[in-house]
């Protein structure tokens, strides 16, 4: 029998020479006349162990890591005699950094081919879609609302609320639209399960436009994503082979369809409204609220836009039941969060978990502290717009709400570590850089502001009347925070006053010592 | 990897034009298949993407200059990005920005004399735990160090 061979083909794992470690695979196998075949899957998101390569066995996948292509030799003898290996890791499922995480959105990424609408399907794939056009409109829209899910991409609105407000909206058209431009440093779980479990996506997406009677949906991927750009498009072209998108969808009277629009290297895309402007064609400029695009939003018409992971939790939802999904989490965050460790740390990767798990335990129990051996000094969470946290808030328990109450956000769940070489002057004067770069223009507290911002940190790093410019930037900040039309201006100050609030040593020039008089 | 690119030429965009300008809002789509085919967007194609989707040049210049991805001239041989994202930084990107920097003797945004490479800056290509990651003509490269940042520029000069 063929001996079956999963190598991931996920960016992250290419990145680190997956792709070679597949062809030599080949050329060994092809020279010991052993007939091999190669399934490239998704990451399971061990990222710290990639390429993460495993062999089907009666006893189910074992998992080698991480292998480099000069390891493949010995790997691949070990595979054949099932013997023992350096890097054999056991089987895959029971690695205690994956047994201990809730799967419920990634429990299909790095395990099936990305490719294949039958993996997909045979992996319970669809199941979702399927009850859900038995249910019909109401009844999804209420398992949806009762399963408390809220937006994944950072701003938390629920879900259900969002579909029930497009589902009234009267209309000659509706759109579907999904948030693949995920710009966040520290995340990558939409580029993960669009590259791993890109059906999931489809499936949610198409739910979604069954809810709310749209038809036609768009896919908003970032262009620093080539590969999910190909895999989703790989995907939508099966679905449509398969019957699950264009007319009459799983042979049902309903109709839907999607495509994939490429992003050309703006951050603030990432807001919505700006998302919408770029779709139609135009300067990603950020639209005032409302209206809300769930009233006037793409092409004027009501639309639902939701991120990669708010569509991608979808499926389970209706597959599996409200219930099933809401006992998961803590307070008003329920259901499961696919965070992602990031930056500075020994075993990064992809950990999804029910809210309320704390920031120590991600930081320090999961993530293993950082890969340079060095203490944990600062921890972004929630991307560029993020506060950073010091190990003093590490007993956070990740819930919107916790993190709210203290100054910060979760975001769409990045996790970036930073150890004790970490300048925090540094880290401050590069969040106002950003939003300089990305700042969109329309309002003047994120266009102006964040270049005053550089320039008065900058004064500080100098040494300039230090006490008069850090007041200045608190109340630059405060300008920011409430007076910008979106979060890119709105949310930049959360770094740079977390960064003064818990780093204020870094700021304030150690005082001079002066020698005693003799 | 090398990308080859056609020289400009005005009949062929306006074939590449045509073809994706009945998509609804296809400005994006338009501009990128155009620096696909070209390695960059002519001055030329402004007033005929403009004429094309019914809008003033003024606005298509809008949308062109907007988007960081869009080059008014084609970039060097070689492009190589190099991420600058906290993630990156966080795990030593910021060294290794400034070493390629100086041995390839151009800043961040800037082409080498010679014309061989364009260094360029990202922000975040989504491999934040394999930091410090760079991407050299579309191939990407995590767990960046002082020898692999070496490695890849020596390969982009070549």
């Amino acid at each position: 029998m063929k001996m079956r061979i999963f190598v991931p083909r996920d960016a992250a794992a290419i990145a680190v020479g997956a792709d070679d470690v597949a062809t030599a695979l080949e050329q060994l196998a092809a020279q010991r006349g052993l007939p091999i075949e190669i399934v490239r899957t998704g990451s399971r998101g061990l990222c710290w162990l990639e390429p993460m390569i495993e062999v089907a066995t009666p006893g189910g996948r074992v998992a080698y890591g991480p292998v480099g292509p000069e390891d493949v030799a010995s790997v691949f003898d070990s595979m054949v005699s099932n013997g023992s290996h350096p890097l054999r890791l056991g089987a895959a499922d029971e690695i205690p950094w994956l047994k201990r995480q809730t799967r419920l959105t990634f429990a299909r990424c790095g395990v099936i081919d990305p490719r294949s609408l039958d993996d997909y399907r045979a992996h319970g794939g669809y199941k979702g879609l399927e009850r859900a056009l038995s249910l019909g409109s109401e009844a999804i829209l209420n398992e949806v609302t009762a399963s408390g899910l809220r937006g994944r991409g950072g701003a938390g609105f629920p879900t259900g609320i969002k579909w029930k407000t497009v589902a009234q909206a009267k209309a000659d058209r509706k759109f579907i639209v999904c948030n693949a431009d995920e710009g966040d440093s520290g995340t990558f779980a939409d580029r993960m399960i669009m590259e791993g479990d890109p059906f999931l996506v489809i499936e949610g997406m198409t739910t979604a436009g069954l809810t709310v009677g749209a038809t036609k949906g768009y896919i908003y991927i970032r262009s620093e994503y080539p590969h999910a750009v190909e895999a989703m498009n790989a995907a939508i072209a099966a679905a449509r082979r398969g019957g699950y998108l264009g007319d009459k969808i799983g042979g049902s009277a309903y109709s839907f369809d999607l495509e994939v629009r490429v992003g050309a290297g703006a951050y603030v895309c990432g807001e919505e409204t700006s998302l919408l402007e770029s779709l139609e064609g135009r300067r990603g400029l950020v639209r005032a609220k409302p209206p809300l695009p769930a009233h006037h939003g793409l092409f004027g018409k009501p639309t639902v836009i939701n991120n990669v992971l708010s569509f991608a939790a979808i499926p389970f939802i209706l597959a599996e039941g409200a219930r099933a999904y809401a006992d998961f989490g803590m307070g008003r965050s329920r259901g499961t969060m696919p965070i992602q460790l990031a930056g500075n740390i020994r075993q990064g990767g992809l950990f999804e978990t029910a809210f309320g798990v704390t920031l120590g335990e991600l930081v320090d129990d999961i993530g293993g502290g950082t890969f340079t051996g060095r203490p944990v000094r600062a921890v972004q969470v929630g991307g560029p717009l993020g506060a950073y946290f010091p190990r003093a808030l590490f007993d956070t328990p990740f819930d919107y709400e916790a993190f709210a109450a203290r100054d910060g956000l979760i975001g769409h769940g990045g996790i970036v570590v930073f150890d004790d070489g970490v300048d925090m002057r540094k880290q401050a004067r590069f969040a106002m850089e950003f939003c300089a770069i990305e700042s969109c223009g329309k309002c003047t507290p994120c266009r102006i502001g964040s270049t005053r911002g550089v320039e008065t940190i900058e004064k500080i790093i100098n040494g300039e009347r230090v006490s008069e410019n850090l007041a200045l930037v608190e109340d630059l900040c405060n300008t920011m925070k409430f007076g910008s039309l979106c979060a890119l201006g709105g949310f930049t100050p959360y770094p740079v006053l977390s960064a003064l609030k818990h780093f204020r040593d870094d700021f304030i020039p150690a005082p001079t010592t002066l020698q005693a008089a003799e | 990897m090398t990308a080859v690119y056609e020289p400009w030429d005005e009949t062929r965009g306006a074939d590449i034009i045509a073809e994706h300008s009945k998509q609804e809002g296809a400005t994006l789509v338009i501009l990128h298949a155009l620096q696909e085919a070209f390695g960059y967007v002519a001055e030329a194609a402004i007033p005929m993407v403009a004429q094309a989707l019914n809008l003033s040049r003024a606005e298509v210049h809008g949308v062109f200059t907007f988007y960081h991805d869009f080059r008014h001239k084609p970039a060097g041989r070689h492009v190589l990005k190099l991420c600058r994202a906290e993630a990156c930084q966080a795990a030593g990107g910021d060294a290794l920005a400034a070493r390629a920097e100086a041995k390839l003797g151009v800043s961040l945004g800037g082409t080498t004399a010679d014309n061989r490479v364009t260094l360029e800056p990202i922000y975040c290509l989504g491999l934040c735990a394999t930091a410090p990651s760079a991407m050299l003509d579309g191939r990407l490269i995590g767990r960046l160090d002082e020898k692999r940042i070496d490695a890849l520029v020596a390969e982009a000069q070549r």
